[in-house]
């Protein structure tokens, strides 16, 4: 009887433990949101992908539809080709866009895509034609700087002039 | 000239050392077979290790949750992103802490015990008695406790992430206000099954088998007096922890190197 007592105490322990394994996959990690697994793989070329990540996300209209599987360096076209892994239940026409936005203002980087309006839909192994790249901050800030430096170059002293009388004038 | 022989002797004896236990290791995996054929010896060693361990693991993770949802809150809450405080615990306890810290207790709590068990065993002779009676301790005696260790210490590893997570829940959503569904959610699209979950549990086993194994070695060498067995019990705890606390950052390094 004790020992009887005992195999169900062990029973109950190993059934707790694998509760909480359960718990840990299903409940704080992304098994119950991995999908049925079947999915069907579509690249973009990217000029910039950013700090893309294999794994990231892809939405459309903000919905997860899929993951990014692998990224890849085009040796003829110095282009990024990211090969994305897109669910089953969704497909969209032939001429849809991808983007790599970012999520938040400091958030992961994912692919968006945007549906097109073609009769034909992508199949597994196609490419997305119109792309747009990451928005890299260097760049931005670059082309902000420059922007701004031909702003002031023609009207030579007359922002500086025009602001200053009017500080003057509050005095 | 003395000193040079000293050195070499030092280095000889400790290749000896490492050489014993290595055959030691393959002795007690070539007798797991044979003690898996009676297996209620491996469920009493469930008992005694995994069971009883149960209360110690599943207080020390609650008090890791709280405790790691409290101190993130405050950092986080400056940078408003109080949200991600389930993200930050879950990664903290199901990469790292759980398995290490579980493992930790397990060999203050189990090893001890296993070393104490074996040890006095030894002194009393009952080994020796059994070698007599054509009973191969390894089998009878070892192996079962080595089983029981590597099945008990994943779940262990695997209840303190949990019981860690829920008590991070109940501070971070109960006390102090973080958006339940957000909790939650922000876990499920950052923490991976196989990439974090699943290589936690391959620590935890790797914990498990490194604990359970230094346990029975010391206990099985130790000097046959009280003396010897304290000592025994002791230089468990030590070699069990710089053993986890080591190999858990060859682990770390090898599964998330890369971000």
């Amino acid at each position: 009887m004790a020992k009887k007592g005992m195999e169900t105490m062990v029973g109950l322990f190993v059934l707790l433990g694998m509760a909480g394994l359960l718990f840990l996959a299903l409940k704080a990690a992304n098994l119950g949101s991995l999908g049925s697994g079947d999915t069907y793989s579509v690249q973009a070329r990217f000029d910039n992908i950013g700090g893309l990540k294999p794994r990231a996300p892809v939405r459309a209209a903000g919905v997860n539809v899929g993951r990014v599987k692998s990224i890849a360096l085009d040796g003829k076209t110095f282009q990024g080709v990211v090969t994305m892994d897109i669910e089953r239940g969704f497909v969209f026409p032939k001429d849809s866009s991808a983007k790599i936005l970012t999520s938040g203002l400091l958030g992961d980087q994912y692919v968006g895509l945007e549906a097109g309006g073609d009769d034909q839909n992508l199949a597994a192994g196609e490419t997305i034609a119109q792309t747009q790249s990451a928005v890299v901050l260097e760049n931005l800030i670059g082309r902000f700087l420059t922007g701004m430096a031909s702003d002031a170059a023609v009207p030579a002293g007359t922002a500086p002039s025009g602001t200053a009388p009017e500080a003057g004038a509050k005095k | 000239m003395n000193f040079v022989a000293r050195l070499g002797a030092g280095t000889l004896e400790q290749f000896r050392g490492w050489g014993h236990a290595a055959f030691f290791f393959f002795d007690l995996l070539r007798a797991v077979p044979a003690s898996l054929r009676r297996f209620g010896l491996v469920v009493a060693q469930i008992h005694a290790i995994g069971n009883r361990s149960l209360v110690i693991i599943l207080a020390s993770g609650l008090a890791v949750g709280f405790v790691l949802a409290l101190q993130m809150y405050y950092a986080l809450v400056a940078y408003g992103a109080a949200e991600s405080l389930g993200l930050i615990v879950n990664l903290a306890l199901v990469r790292e802490l759980g398995p290490v810290v579980a493992a930790l207790l397990f060999a203050g709590r189990a090893g001890t015990s296993l070393t104490a068990e074996i040890g006095l065993m030894k002194a009393g002779e009952q080994l020796a008695a059994m070698e007599l009676m054509a009973i191969d301790p390894k089998a009878r005696v070892l192996a079962p406790r080595l089983i029981g260790g590597i099945v008990s210490m994943p779940l262990l590893a695997a209840l303190f992430s949990a019981i860690g997570i829920l008590g991070a829940w109940v501070v971070a959503v109960q006390l102090i206000g973080v958006d339940s569904g957000n909790f939650w959610s922000i876990m499920q699209t950052r923490v991976d099954v196989w990439r974090d979950v699943g290589n936690g549990l391959v620590k935890s086993i790797a914990f498990g088998l490194i604990c359970t194994v230094v346990a029975l070695y010391q206990g099985y060498e130790t000097e046959a007096t009280p003396e010897g067995v304290a000592y025994a019990t002791t230089r468990t705890v030590v070699i069990s922890s710089l053993w986890i606390l080591g190999m858990d950052f060859i682990l770390t390094a090898l599964m998330f190197s890369t971000p």
